[in-house]
């Protein structure tokens, strides 16, 4: 029965591989977020730490239940899935309800990665994937912000956060707008330092732009992420916003725009997932300059106070098509015609 | 197939057979729509006639009945028969005939398509008295809230739309507030998590009776009688 | 075909409620099962309105199976079935006009719901009235089972409600996404995936039976 159960291996290119393996990046990866995650869980308390553990628990026992059920070795081993765990946490809002967070999870991993063939295959980065679900899902919900530095984050958790499943938090304490809503919906804008150390309001590990930097340098200082991705978005970004405050200065400001929101931690860990980017130089910066487009155009003109996490699905939708029009031309052949 | 079925597919088509057929069919499915199109025309229309009266007697609280005004050459006439053109006011009556207000159609961009409102103004109370809803795409759960939301629907019980000195526009235009901080009769208190559907709401409303107001109250005496 | 085989059985009544059924194992008509589905009452209302097109179409075409020529068979199964889809217009806006404005577009899209004209083509104009019938009535059976289907389950998920009727406590946080066009494709993704998993279960059943 079994041929190709054989010593002999037979794959595509490319044939050459570097020494390290998956679960040695992932590992990298998750070290990268430890600064960030600690900041969140000191921001927010006990509710951070709930929503990042049971978002990472979730994700891993799914993948281990789905391997489980298909008869395949379990692949939890290679981290990826408590990353996507962890970053899904990161992405949430500190006091949803914790089924949600749940929910949202299991999602991720299943329906975003693995029902189209598991790591590697997935065509959306899961984490973000399995938010947008939660977003449409629960849309009250996921934009119900909870205050950063309550005096007793360390004693007490939210009520919200322990809602039955099926059924609607009540929130103790609310917290104003993030401070892109306040820019949207009020004209409010908010200090640039307050930002970039994370003293606002906002999902879980999103706040503080300064740690997540860090952590991407970290990555980029491995050589385990492309630093072009994140580098060409927030020149896009930058450059856009801009001009368009230069007109009109009641618009955001450059320096605004990439330290709210999701922008940074959506830049630095999510749109540069190897699964969902494209893998040629001219189809990387491509792909970052329609994030940072789409990112712009969204937080400025639509109806929504965020982006980040719809420019990014819309980067990784069209990656497929970026590799295949933006090839690098094969060594050797014209730069017409190129290999057939 | 059988061998049978083949002939026939292979015979040269006979053109008198196929247009008998398409002619044939065709008449007969003709009066088969023009029979259903005849026993259904007076049930629809007085569907159709109900669920508007049903809105305008919403909008007007109190309303036994209605009338039906155009404006025609910039004179308010009873409106003959039908008419799909133009701004129809509905005027609405109590028992004893007495005009208690006037329902009209007003619409804007929301977030996702156009919304489609209809609203009541009584000319006693100088104010807008109900507001429904009458199309509208808004995201489910969040936008459509302007339909169901009854704090937000309490905005209509008395929204002031009273006009300045010179009587060509309203005195204060309906302006959108945040949720719970509604300070004077004319502000409308939004909705939280549907802020721009309600904020579409109030700008529907005052576009329309800034327009309209001016108009309907120079010409209050027209829509008197029944 | 065989057109002397006229016997009335079950089978060809049964097969469209289940071994057959248009949605999860013929999968087609797409369209309105994604669009409309978003409650139970809209589900029925246009599974039945196709239900309905579907039986008087076939009952025609059954009729007429010896009248009409083959090179224009497809253009007479058009005109037929947008015929009765202009008669199931008028009729639902004589019952309500509410439901009328939900089904919106939709109704008319059920001349282009390749079901029916699939019926029309492999079944009705080959077979006797009463057996075009029974197909007919089975197929539109199944096919408003299936809407019902996936409309019941979003609208107890995406409003808690079912039939319009509150069941899911004042505390259920709906799932909006359930009521937008996603919530279809998610709620038909987890019925083909329940349907597949029965059928091969059957199947191994009977694999091992004969084993």
């Amino acid at each position: 029965m079994n041929v190709l159960n054989k010593t002999l291996e037979i794959r595509t290119s490319p044939h050459l591989k570097s020494a390290v393996s998956t679960d040695q990046i992932m590992m990298h990866v998750v070290i990268a977020l430890v600064p960030t995650t600690l900041f969140a869980i000191y921001a927010f308390g006990l509710a951070a730490l709930l929503i990042l553990s049971v978002t990472t628990f979730t994700a891993i026992l799914t993948e281990h239940i789905y391997c489980r059920l298909n008869n395949k070795e379990t692949t939890i081993t290679d981290w990826s899935a408590a990353i996507t765990g962890l970053l899904l946490g990161l992405t949430l809002p500190p006091a949803l309800p914790l089924w949600m967070a749940a929910l949202g999870s299991v999602a991720s991993i299943a329906l975003v990665k693995l029902l189209f063939g598991g790591l590697g295959y997935n065509i959306f980065n899961p984490a973000l994937g399995g938010r947008a679900i939660l977003q449409a899902a629960f849309p009250v919900a996921i934009t119900t912000w909870h205050p950063a530095f309550l005096a007793d984050r360390f004693s007490s958790i939210p009520s919200s956060s322990f809602a039955w499943p099926f059924t609607t938090g009540t929130y103790d304490a609310v917290a104003g707008a993030t401070p892109l809503g306040n820019m949207k919906f009020n004209q409010v804008s908010t200090d640039v330092t307050d930002m970039a150390m994370g003293l606002t309001s906002g999902s879980v590990g999103e706040t503080s732009a300064v740690l997540i930097l860090l952590g991407g340098a970290y990555l980029v200082a491995r050589n385990m992420m492309n630093w072009k991705i994140p580098v060409v978005i927030f020149i896009t970004v930058a450059i856009l916003s801009g001009i368009v405050n230069f007109f009109n200065p009641n618009t955001p400001t450059p320096m605004f725009m990439l330290l709210s929101g999701g922008m940074m931690l959506g830049a630095v860990f999510m749109a540069t997932d190897m699964v969902s980017s494209p893998v040629t130089d001219r189809g990387i910066i491509a792909y970052s300059v329609i994030i940072g487009i789409m990112v712009t155009v969204i937080r400025l003109w639509g109806g929504l106070p965020e982006g980040m996490m719809y420019a990014v699905l819309m980067g990784n939708a069209v990656s497929p098509l970026l590799n295949r029009s933006l090839k690098s031309r094969v060594y050797g052949t014209g730069k017409k015609g190129g290999a057939k | 197939m059988n061998q049978a079925e083949l002939d026939k597919l292979v015979e040269a088509p006979n053109s008198w057979h196929m247009v008998r057929a398409l002619a044939g069919i065709g008449l007969m499915c003709a009066l088969l729509i023009v029979t259903t199109y005849e026993l259904t025309f007076e049930t629809i229309k007085q569907n159709k006639a109900e669920v508007l009266e049903r809105a305008i007697f919403k909008v007007v609280p109190g309303a036994q009945s209605k009338t039906t005004f155009i404006v025609k050459d910039g004179q308010v006439e009873k409106l003959q028969g039908e008419s799909n053109s133009g701004l129809k006011y509905y005027a609405g009556y109590d028992d004893s005939g007495k005009l208690i207000g006037v329902a009209l159609e007003a619409a804007g961009q929301g977030f996702q398509d156009i919304v489609r409102v209809l609203y009541g103004f009584s000319p006693d109370k100088q104010a807008i008295v109900g507001m429904e809803v009458l199309e509208s795409k808004e995201t489910p759960g969040l936008g459509d809230k302007i339909e169901k939301d009854e704090t937000f629907l309490k905005n209509f019980e008395a929204l002031d739309v009273s006009l300045n000195e010179s009587g060509d526009n309203l005195k204060n235009e309906i302006i959108f507030v945040k949720n719970g901080t509604k300070a004077n009769p004319w502000e409308l208190d939004g909705i939280t998590g549907a802020t721009i559907s309600s904020k579409a709401i109030a700008a529907i409303l005052q576009a329309s009776a800034s327009q309209n107001m001016p108009f309907l109250n120079q010409n209050i005496e027209n829509f008197k009688q029944q | 075909m065989n057109e002397a085989n006229n016997k009335l059985d079950t089978n060809t009544f049964i097969k469209g409620l289940w071994k057959e059924n248009p949605v999860f194992v013929q999968v087609l008509g797409m369209c309105p099962v994604l669009a409309v589905t978003n409650s139970a009452t809209n589900g029925m209302a246009m599974g039945l309105a196709t239900a309905f097109v579907l039986i008087m179409s076939s009952t025609l075409v059954s009729l007429l199976r010896n009248f009409i020529p083959k090179q224009v068979r497809i253009a007479t199964f058009i005109l037929i079935i947008a015929t009765f889809v202009t008669v199931a217009e008028y009729l639902i806006q004589a019952i309500s006009i509410d439901i009328h404005k939900a089904l919106g577009a939709f109704i008319s899209l059920i001349v282009v719901n390749c079901l029916i004209l699939g019926r029309a083509e492999a079944f009705a104009s080959k077979n006797s009235v009463g057996k075009s019938i029974l197909d007919a009535t089975g197929m539109g059976v199944g096919f408003t089972f299936a809407l019902l289907c996936l409309g019941g389950v979003r609208e107890i998920l995406g409003t808690g409600t079912f039939f319009g009727i509150q069941i899911l406590g004042a505390s259920f946080e709906p799932w909006i996404l359930m009521i937008l066009p996603g919530g279809g494709f998610f709620t038909l993704g987890a019925w083909l995936l329940l349907f597949n998993y029965m059928k091969e279960r059957k199947a191994a059943k009977m694999q091992e039976a004969t084993a």
